[in-house]
């Protein structure tokens, strides 16, 4: 059997605003590459506080510590240490949101910003990789004729799409969404499910997620979390149809959360 | 039931009355005023009252050094208070960490922006003209009142900024921008309409301003403009006018109330017209300004 590539490794991880209120307690946990990974649990379980110590968020509101290490792989930089800039860690991890946000600017420049952050100037490389990314994220034959219009006409799956296509546009190394679809109807969401599967072709997506089956439906893997522990990690399919833990088969079958 | 349905209705009514009165009488109070100056002043108006200096005689007085005063005055004003104001805001929204310290320093502007403008003329009197001894000049005018609006300026920018949700924020910290990319490419952009509306109601607030800089000593008669800035010969620019003595809008039209001739009186109310349709218009572009950015950024 072959070795699975390792793409990052959350290791001995406590984070909390206060030294003394934990909202996660030493969680350990791989991400492997080009694979999606889903972290579930109830509300408050800390899924989104553990996702946003991964491009150090946490960092923007105030003097903030954490305890344990998540390492990058290949380089095996600990990202959390105090030696490395958050902003070099956001060069490398890709975020998208819970709700779309787009920049009140044209479809083109959302998408062109992250280039233009990294001092990129040249405009023939510029517009290869926003349509370069556009088209990774589905996009494209939607908008390519209107890539100068203001991105808030477009409808709220598109503009998740857009958020997606403006992290792509950097080739970040992790691909983080924060309930990508929780604000977004049916068919956008089936639509960026769909997406995925594709996507993780060239990136590694780790997801939080509050929809049980589109963690079953698109991740390779499933972390369950419960009041900031990490009860159970394995594959999607071990985990939802044959838990370990107890308290991972009470929510998985709905029993609480 | 229905008696205290009866009840609760009469009450709406009696408070709609009450509303409406009072509406009503604000509004006719301000348009009798403003109407009564109108039809004084209105036989005034004319080029040449733009182009005359003030003088003894009524007919022959003017607003030129009392418009060309303001202008400049209100110049230097925008100058020193838009940059500081805007830099601390942001500073403050953006930079600072939130503690006490700008906790404190919150409440102190908040106190500032409402502290009676006469202290401030006093203050000016102190530093400007006997400390710096700039004397009463166009410089020590808008160094004043710069002060003086800054704690708007300041107050403004914030609340400009604080409209931005954190959501836009977080994008783009997300992608990597340092602060200053942030500020620069976003912060500033999309907060630019509520900025400009405030910084053009805070230099038409001190247009009007008159107690502050009647006691830096602006009530003289000024019958000249101040120096050229630019000249003919090397070096083509002169800051002379800085140090020029001045007169503006609200002081000329003090001036010639304080007159004991009718006459005067009528150059006042034609000054005071002049003024009041300056400032209407300065807020109106505020209004469009902000009705104007309202529509390009939307969340």
């Amino acid at each position: 059997m072959v070795e699975k590539l390792k793409k990052a490794e959350v290791l001995n991880l406590s984070f909390g605003y206060s030294p003394a209120v934990k909202v996660i307690r030493s969680i350990n946990l791989p991400i492997y590459q080009n694979k999606v990974a889903a972290l579930i649990g109830p509300s408050g379980c800390g899924k989104s506080t553990l996702l946003r110590c991964f491009n150090r968020m946490h960092d923007l509101y105030g003097q903030v510590k954490y305890e344990g290490e998540i390492k990058l792989y290949p380089e095996s930089v600990n990202i959390l240490s105090t030696t490395v800039d958050p902003i070099e860690v956001r060069m490398k991890v890709g975020m998208v949101f819970q709700k779309p946000n787009p920049f009140p600017k044209s479809i083109f420049e959302n998408i062109a910003y992250g280039l233009r952050v990294r001092g990129i100037k040249k405009r023939s490389y510029i517009d290869d990789k926003v349509e370069d990314s556009l088209k990774k994220a589905g996009l494209w034959g939607e908008v390519s004729a209107r890539l100068h219009t203001s991105a808030a006409a477009l409808s709220g799956g598109q503009q998740q799409r857009l958020c997606i296509a403006r992290a792509l546009a950097t080739e970040p190394d992790l691909l983080l969404l924060d309930e990508p679809t929780s604000a977004l109807d049916p068919i956008s969401t089936a639509h960026i499910e769909e997406l995925l599967a594709e996507l993780k072709k060239s990136v590694t997506i780790l997801m939080v997620t509050h929809n049980l089956h589109q963690a079953a439906r698109t991740a390779d893997y499933t972390a369950f979390m419960y009041l900031g522990d990490l009860i159970e990690f394995g594959e999607s399919d071990q985990i939802f149809t044959n838990p370990k833990e107890q308290r991972t088969e009470n929510y998985i079958t709905g029993r609480f959360g | 039931m229905q008696k205290q349905v009866e009840r609760l209705k009469r009450q709406d009514a009696v408070f709609w009355l009450v509303g409406l009165g009072s509406l009503l009488f604000a509004l006719i109070t301000l348009l009798s005023l403003i109407v009564d100056m109108a039809m004084t002043g209105w036989p005034r108006i004319s080029a040449a009252f733009f182009m005359s200096f003030a003088s003894r005689f009524p007919e022959k007085a003017g607003i030129y050094s009392a418009w060309v005063g303001s202008l400049t005055v209100v110049m230097v004003t925008a100058m020193l208070a838009i940059p500081l104001g805007v830099a601390t805001g942001i500073y403050l929204e953006e930079y600072a960490g939130k503690n006490w310290l700008t906790k404190l320093i919150e409440i102190n502007i908040l106190n500032l922006a409402g502290i009676p403008s006469i202290t401030y003329g006093l203050m000016a009197l102190g530093i400007f003209v006997y400390h710096f001894q700039l004397g009463q000049s166009i410089i020590t005018a808008g160094l004043t009142l710069g002060l003086l609006i800054l704690p708007i300026i300041i107050v403004t920018t914030r609340e400009a900024i604080r409209t931005i949700p954190s959501h836009i924020r977080e994008a783009c910290y997300a992608l990597g921008s340092t602060k200053w990319q942030t500020v620069w490419n976003h912060i500033l952009p999309y907060s630019s309409g509520g900025i400009l509306t405030g910084v053009v109601i805070a230099l038409s607030r001190a247009i009007g301003e008159t107690a502050p800089l009647l006691t830096v000593g602006a009530l003289t008669f000024i019958a000249f403009l101040p120096t050229p800035p630019v000249m003919a010969e090397p070096p083509f620019v002169s800051f002379q006018w800085l140090l020029d003595p001045y007169t503006v809008m609200p002081i000329q039209m003090f001036n010639w109330v304080s007159r004991p001739q009718e006459e005067f009186h009528v150059n006042a109310a034609a000054a005071g017209l002049v003024l009041l349709t300056m400032t209407l218009l300065l807020n109106a572009t505020a209004i469009y300004i902000r009705y104007r950015f309202r529509r390009k950024y939307k969340w």
